[in-house]
């Protein structure tokens, strides 16, 4: 636990402030004056909108965060990056298929990973990015999926990679395909759509719907509750 | 080693009492209340029937009905921009369908009126970034009626008694029937929902519903769906605007709506999009703090919709109701307010009091529960209180992985297993500490089966619209609705484009506005829409003093 009214000083872009000491970093920009546009969204830690970068006074490491979940420290450098120049590849997703070469020929440059585990040490949602990127080259679709189904797509990792990857982008890529084709549509779900446009329902809403008030609520108390 | 180090020392003896009742309450649920108990616990302890906290509107074609205070003020503002400000002789985009706001409903909008009009007769506005909405918060899941005991006619009584049969029935049965044809669009597209291990969809029950109906994708559902619509925007290269909002709608000679007035958030310059339909998908309100309350919302949810709509004329809805989600996160105080999904509860987890005991069924509707969490909590006496003055109650987390096998709570509540833990607590190990939090906007801007507002030319889709969830909305149904109703808005408006012809822009409707205030006898200096919540000077300074 933090002392009472303790304080500690972070550099914005280079620039001093002094701040409650407990704020993430993004309450501590606001805190120190910042109305924010950029680098915000659901304050959460589920958009990827507030991806930033910091190093500790005294270190050399460059470490990386979502402003929205990291507690400001002392003598913190903080740039927040709320844009990925990042080349979105295109497809139709009607036409593609998960063949065990579909990442290499959509994202060549994964060819290039070196291995050096930065886009993990990177991602602020703990993810062997790394690892599924490797997936990814190797076409082992179902992993690419189980290890990236947490991505946010804050850009981290793309901005961190050496060899100019954008892991999210082959990770979306696998999941979209991962569902569409390998798991396929549900057969339950296809059997009540067809119920649907058969009119199965229909009588009996029409029904409901012209209940008088009193009528629809003991219907509605008297539902059987099985769960 | 600290016994509980995410939690300060005070709170430790009941955390051990949570602990050592747990045994004892594994299998055991708190009765469900019958409807008289539900409405004398929600008159005495729910913040919507807190006297004082509303007011009744006094202008526009709602007058009268009872708002919160919050609300009041941003309707009964000034508008943000006077037609002297803006040359309305350029225009910058002149377009078929305008849509304002990238969350669930704007996204699928934009992607049905693709599929019936030149995509680049379409633009998409966004206030933040693409797709930084609620709709990627979401966590617990999306319902539909799926089961083979399940129906959309059950789906549609428990969103009526949810609601408390103040819905309009004519959406609702629109929005069950529909449910299905959503799922199966989704999975087209590619969105990953949960599954058994026999391959079919894993459903779970549900605040309030009768049948197990609730599809998720682990617990980060509206992320997954939300991607996916995103990924699948970009790839059809449909037109947009990021960083971009609705300041005002135009309308024309014969009032209806063509288009709107657009503000750069970078540059602070103003555009003129003009549009044969306009839809409005801007989302909720959470961020105007109703009763000072704690949000889950994004940043940029402050209710603009509905101003930009009464602006206008258009009627609203509900919006006397107002959801608080039972649990928001009491503590750790950086994430005060934030979303504890309800499937915790579905799932098993308990609310318990400070001395470990049960004292609400899990699995009321919200409105219900929420006011049981505020009466332990400010009635009975028997909440935990936080270092900051803040109380709650114990979500006992670590029945799950009891109930459901180890491994549960990691598979299937991967974000809020993360969030807890990066400051220190282990949910599968340690309860958390909850209170209602400011949720959803019940109400909003009355449309039809098409998703028309009572002005032509405008459509609204999504959270900002009102009368599917009538005075209170379940779980998995507002997901829901974004699609249901997105799509239909998208389609509806290309429609519309297809056939009419739009006049020179104005700002008659202001000048309205303006003298409807006057009439009111209305003086203030506020101004609507207010785009961004505002967080810097006095309200960090509370902050401040509040967290330390
Ligand atoms: C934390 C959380 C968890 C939830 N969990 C669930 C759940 O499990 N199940 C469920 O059914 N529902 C859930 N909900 C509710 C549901 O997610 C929302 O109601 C829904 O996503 C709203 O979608 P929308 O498209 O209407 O609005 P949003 O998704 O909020 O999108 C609106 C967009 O419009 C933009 N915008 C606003 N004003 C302007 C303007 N003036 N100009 C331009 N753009 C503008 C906003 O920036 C935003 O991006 C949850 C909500 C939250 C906050
Ligand atoms: S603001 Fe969304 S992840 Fe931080």
């Amino acid at each position: 636990m933090e002392k009472e009214g303790k304080m500690v000083t972070i550099y914005v872009m280079g620039k001093k402030h002094r701040v409650p000491a407990g704020l993430t970093i993004m309450k501590a920009m606001e805190y120190a004056g910042y109305q924010l546009r950029r680098g915000v969204g659901c304050r959460g830690g589920f958009c990827g909108a507030c991806a930033t970068l910091y190093r500790v006074k005294g270190s050399y490491k460059l470490q990386a965060a979502l402003a929205c979940q990291k507690v400001v420290e002392d003598g913190m450098y903080i740039v927040q990056i709320p844009f990925t120049p990042a080349e979105k590849k295109l497809y139709d997703i009607e036409k593609i298929r998960p063949t065990p070469n579909v990442f290499v020929e959509h994202f060549p440059e994964i060819t290039r990973c070196l291995s050096c585990n930065t886009c993990t040490k990177a991602c602020p949602q703990d993810l062997m990015v790394m690892d599924y990127v490797q997936a990814a080259l190797r076409g082992d679709i179902e992993k690419v999926v189980e290890l990236s189904f947490d991505c946010i797509a804050c850009g981290l990792c793309a901005i961190r990679c050496p060899a100019e990857i954008v892991p999210y982008q082959v990770a979306q890529l696998a999941r979209r395909l991962y569902s569409k084709y390998i798991l396929g549509l549900s057969e339950e779900v296809e059997k009540r759509v067809a119920e649907v446009e058969e009119g199965k329902f229909d009588e009996e809403l029409e029904q409901l719907k012209r209940l008088p008030p009193e009528e629809l609520r003991k219907r509605y108390e008297s539902r059987e509750i099985r769960v | 080693m600290e016994e509980y180090p995410g939690y300060p020392e005070e709170m430790w003896d009941s955390l051990r009492m949570v602990e050592e009742t747990r045994d004892e309450r594994i299998g055991k649920t708190y009765p469900r209340m019958s409807e008289e108990e539900r409405e004398r616990i929600l008159r005495e302890w729910h913040p919507d029937y807190k006297e004082g906290a509303k007011r009744p509107l006094r202008i526009g074609p709602s007058k009268g009905m009872m708002v919160p205070h919050e609300v009041a003020d941003i309707l009964e503002a000034h508008p943000l921009i006077t037609p002297d400000m803006i040359d309305l002789s350029e225009i910058d985009y002149d377009v078929d369908i305008l849509i304002i706001g990238a969350g669930g409903a704007g996204l699928s909008a934009a992607l049905i009126a693709s599929e019936h009009i030149d995509k680049e007769g379409i633009l998409l506005v966004q206030k933040l970034r693409l797709g930084d909405s609620n709709s990627k918060m979401s966590q617990g899941g999306i319902q539909a009626a799926l089961g083979p005991d399940d129906s959309p006619v059950l789906h549609f009584l428990d969103i009526m008694g949810g609601g408390h049969f103040a819905n309009n029935p004519e959406l609702v049965e629109i929005l069950v029937k529909e449910a299905p044809d959503v799922i199966k669009w989704h999975q087209s597209l590619g969105v990953l929902y949960d599954r058994n291990p026999d391959g079919s969809i894993k459903l779970s029950p549900g605040g309030g519903t009768c049948r197990r109906r609730m599809l998720s994708c682990k617990d980060y559902t509206g992320l997954e769906i939300t991607r996916v619509l995103l990924d699948e925007f970009l790839n059809r290269e449909i037109p947009y605007l990021e960083f971009t909002c609705a300041v005002e709608l135009l309308t024309d000679e014969s009032g209806q709506v063509v288009g709107s007035v657009l503000y750069d958030l970078d540059s602070d310059e103003y555009l003129i999009a003009r549009a044969k339909s306009t839809i409005l998908a801007t989302g909720g309100y959470g961020r105007l703090h109703i009763q000072g309350f704690e949000t889950t919302n994004h940043y940029g949810a402050t209710g603009d919709g509905i101003v930009l709509a009464y602006h206008v004329g258009a009627e609203l809805r509900d919006l006397d109701a107002t959801q608080y989600h039972p649990t928001g996160a009491a503590w750790p105080e950086q994430i005060v307010g934030q979303l504890c999904t309800e499937k915790l509860r579905g799932r098993g987890a308990q609310p318990v009091n400070r001395l470990g005991e049960l004292f609400v069924n899990p699995l009321e509707p919200r409105d219900v529960e929420a006011a049981a969490i505020i009466r332990e909590c400010y009635g009975r006496e028997l909440g935990v209180t936080t270092p900051t003055g803040m109380r709650g109650v114990w979500l006992d987390t670590p029945l799950i992985d009891i109930i459901n096998g180890e491994g549960t709570i990691e598979r299937e509540f991967a974000a809020m297993y993360r969030t807890f833990k990066r400051f220190d607590i282990d949910i599968r190990k340690e309860p958390i500490l909850v209170f209602p939090t400011l949720h959803y906007q019940n109400g909003g801007v009355v449309i039809n089966a098409r998703c028309e507002t009572t002005v032509p030319g405008l459509y609204a889709a999504g959270e900002v619209s009102g009368g599917v969830h009538g005075k209170n909305r379940l779980m998995g149904n507002s997901q829901l609705e974004l699609y249901v109703f997105g799509r239909r808005a998208g389609r509806f408006a290309a429609e519309r484009a297809k056939r009419v012809n739009v006049g020179k822009p104005t700002l008659k409707h202001v000048e309205r506005y303006e003298r409807w205030l006057r009439e009111a006898g209305i003086e203030t200096d506020r101004r609507a829409p207010i785009l961004l919540p505002e967080y810097r000077g006095k309200k960090t300074l509370e902050h401040h003093i509040r967290l330390l």
